[in-house]
């Protein structure tokens, strides 16, 4: 391989025996505004949630697209839908329906049409 | 007058008997299921209020709305006439034409038919003209109801002239309903016109039959004409049959709906029987159209009042649900509406059902540490006594200069205050409680009035009229919960603070929480009048627009939102004001984001000219 100096990061979404972008892709077609996310950390750097937890959207909107679910299930509802996120949020993302999504994804299991 | 044939039966009486009965016994079992669904104490509620007096309220209710239409006349007269002809004018020929059995064929009383096909059946006298009276009042009020008719027809194409922009889409159940309704009139016009040389009539029904008779004498040809009594009965029949699955539901609903209303029964549910009733008690008139900036601005048609209301019909309630999410809950279509159907309310119970949010371990973190993150728990902190809580609210926070105003403000006016949510604070709980979400919104409600309480102030003032709705309402506080503008207002008149007038020219912006949700109309236009000079619009007041930022939609683009904001802006400047003032967080930065006036809180011009 060409050595170019620096190192390449193992990549996160290439490996499909753990990567599941199915509710990224679900949610997409639900919330399309999540597609504009730049991962800029404005939701979380003012969340409510994020005061008292470790709480952080543009995390969870990661793990999300890497395919990553298990590890926010857990803690997805502790958002208090209070909307300063959405408020915030440079690119105009619906913060607040990716949350109810994703939430009712994990813990109904699944997403109506 | 006197019985005209000795028989009492034409076999044209059979479609509208058949409709008759229909109706009948689909309106019992309707009414046994809806009652039946109403739990225990609805059930009792609405016993008690049949068998007291205040039933006569009901009634009155009943007869000016269901009617008379009054509400409709508020809005436009042509409209509002349009309505009364037909409700009121249908009425009055039903009642009328009972009264005619009554006095001169009592012994028919148990035909249904007959008041209905009397001119047909009975004939008047040249000896007794006793009828002549009910004859002009039958065709006074069938005159009645063909203008309104008349109307109903213009307005399917000259809606501008009924105040309405937009008017309802009639699906194909409607237009088979609407058709029988728009002939059943008409031809029972034409049949007792030509029957009038027969059993007689008055100046509508006489005159035209005398018109028909220059032409041609159908008196003695009567079995050509008899087929427009078989239309009219056929007419009656289809608008009976349709009459469930159409939009004159509501002309059944209506009444049970007031009597419920007034009984004081709410939904908790939409299958409730309450919720059945109000869903089907919806005109579909279409009133609610105009005022939904989701409309009229964005678009988005199959989210307003009128289309929600439908698919509940449908049982749609995936497409419920959505129109639910997106709405804006700015109340602007209930405030509108001439039946009263709190849409909104409804919206909330569709979300309630779909929404799966609440979890117990779900907000933990408000009392002890979480493993995770190890930040102290929310409700730790301990509070000093005070007399007065300033409360700013989340978002407040992100448009700071309100707070800071709101802290120069209470500085200067000497009271004993602590900023309690300086640090960051939990939520209020109501934008999970429009979410969907009940039992969460319990939590947050919990700590929160735990934290007020220890504090024993006297006040509790909040910049957020999302907060200041839900403290007031929701919220068991044993202290006063005021809005800024309230508290800003109070302060002024107690002397405690005192602005210089900079003559400044402001345009008020009344936000849906504060103004139309919770009824604050005249503090903010009161402090607003001691700075500068206040400049009224057509969207003062009940009338207000939605910034398009409310917190209620969870899924309505931003792109749309923006759109509506702009919009907003556009129609609040026409007079050129120096600025736009708001008081809601929310609404000030959906404004800013327009770039095209300042934007301010009031209590950020209230601050700016204090004089100290
Ligand atoms: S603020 Fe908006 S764009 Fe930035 S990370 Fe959060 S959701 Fe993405
Ligand atoms: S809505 Fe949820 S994610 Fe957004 S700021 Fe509030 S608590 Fe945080
Ligand atoms: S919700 Fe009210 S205003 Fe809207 S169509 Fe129904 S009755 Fe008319
Ligand atoms: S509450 Fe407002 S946004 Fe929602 S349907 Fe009514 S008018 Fe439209």
């Amino acid at each position: 391989m060409i050595n170019f100096g620096y190192q390449r990061n193992e990549s996160a979404t290439l490996d499909l025996d753990t990567t599941h972008s199915e509710l990224y892709k679900k949610l997409l077609d639900k919330e399309p505004s999540a597609a504009t996310c730049i991962s800029c950390g404005t939701c979380a750097a003012t969340c409510s949630a994020g005061q008292f937890t470790d709480f952080n959207l543009r995390k969870i909107m990661l793990l999300c697209k890497r395919g990553d679910m298990q590890s926010f299930k857990p803690i997805i509802n502790r958002c208090m839908v209070c909307g300063k996120c959405q408020l915030a949020c440079p690119k105009g993302v619906n913060t607040r329906n990716i949350v109810l999504i994703l939430n009712k994804y994990l813990h109904a299991g699944k997403i109506s049409k | 007058m006197q019985e005209r044939l000795v028989n009492s039966f034409d076999p044209f009486v059979i479609p509208y008997t058949f409709g008759l009965i229909f109706l009948l016994t689909y309106l019992f079992i309707a009414l046994i299921r809806v009652i039946q669904a109403l739990p225990n104490d609805d059930k009792f509620k609405l016993l008690k209020h049949i068998f007291s007096l205040k039933i006569f309220k009901s009634m009155k209710e009943i007869f000016l709305e269901c009617l008379l239409h009054v509400k409709i006349w508020k809005k436009n007269w042509t409209l509002g006439y349009m309505h009364t002809a037909l409700a009121f004018g249908w009425f009055m020929l039903i009642i009328l034409g009972h009264f005619e059995v009554q006095l001169f064929a009592p012994h028919r009383l148990n035909l249904p038919w007959y008041p209905i096909f009397f001119r047909y059946f009975m004939m008047e006298t040249e000896t007794t003209m006793q009828g002549s009276f009910f004859f002009f009042m039958m065709d006074l009020t069938l005159l009645l109801v063909l203008s309104g008719l008349v109307l109903a027809i213009i307005k399917r194409f000259r809606r501008k002239l009924f105040g309405m922009k937009r008017t309802t889409k009639l699906r194909w159940n409607d237009q088979i309903a609407v058709i029988a309704l728009w002939s059943i009139f008409p031809l029972r016009f034409l049949a007792e016109s030509f029957y009038s040389e027969i059993s007689g009539g008055s100046f509508l029904t006489a005159g035209m039959g005398s018109i028909f008779h220059w032409f041609y004498n159908f008196t003695e040809n009567e079995i050509y004409i008899r087929p427009i009594w078989w239309a009219y009965s056929i007419a009656l029949a289809v608008f009976f049959i349709m009459l469930p699955w159409s939009r004159f539901t509501h002309i059944l609903t209506e009444p049970l709906f007031i009597i419920m209303r007034n009984a004081g029964i709410r939904e908790e549910h939409r299958n409730s029987g309450y919720g059945k009733v109000e869903i089907y008690s919806c005109s579909r008139c279409g009133i609610c159209l105009d005022p939904c900036q989701l409309v009229s601005v964005a678009s988005l048609r199959d989210s307003a009042a009128i289309n929600y209301t439908r698919h509940l019909r449908l049982w749609k309630s995936e497409k419920a649900h959505q129109a639910a999410s997106i709405c804006l809950m700015c109340n602007r279509c209930t405030k509108a509406c001439p039946v009263g159907v709190d849409t909104a309310a409804l919206k909330l119970n569709t979300k309630h059902e779909v929404v799966t949010f609440h979890t117990d371990q779900q907000y933990d973190y408000l009392t002890s540490k979480t493993a995770e993150s190890g930040a102290e728990p929310a409700i730790a902190k301990t509070l000093e006594p005070t007399d007065v809580i300033y409360f700013a609210g989340c978002m407040t926070h992100l448009t700071p200069a309100t707070k800071l105003a709101m802290t120069k403000i209470l500085e200067t006016s000497g009271e004993r205050f602590s900023f309690i949510d300086e640090d960051g604070s939990i939520c209020c709980g109501r934008p999970v409680l429009l979410a969907g979400a009940r039992k969460s919104a319990n939590e947050l409600m919990k700590k929160n009035a735990e934290l007020f309480k220890q504090t024993n102030a006297k006040i509790l003032v909040t910049s957020c009229p999302i907060c200041y709705k839900f403290f007031k309402e929701n919220y068991d506080l044993d202290m006063r919960v005021l809005h800024h503008s309230q508290y800003i207002q109070e302060l002024l008149k107690e002397g405690k603070i005192k602005v210089d007038p900079n003559g400044a020219k402001i345009v008020f912006h009344d936000p849906c929480e504060l103004g139309r949700n919770s009824g604050v109309y005249d503090a903010p236009r009161e402090v607003l009048k001691s700075v500068g000079e206040l400049q009224s619009t057509a969207y003062d007041g009940a009338e207000s627009l939605c910034c398009g930022h409310s917190i209620a939609t969870e899924s309505l683009p931003y792109r749309k939102r923006h759109m509506i904001a702009n919009d907003a802006v556009e129609k609040l400047t026409t007079d050129h004001p120096d600025v736009l003032a708001t008081a809601c967080p929310a609404c000030k930065k959906a404004f800013s984001e327009t770039n095209k006036i300042a934007v301010k809180d009031l209590a950020e011009i209230v601050a700016e000219n204090l004089k100290c």
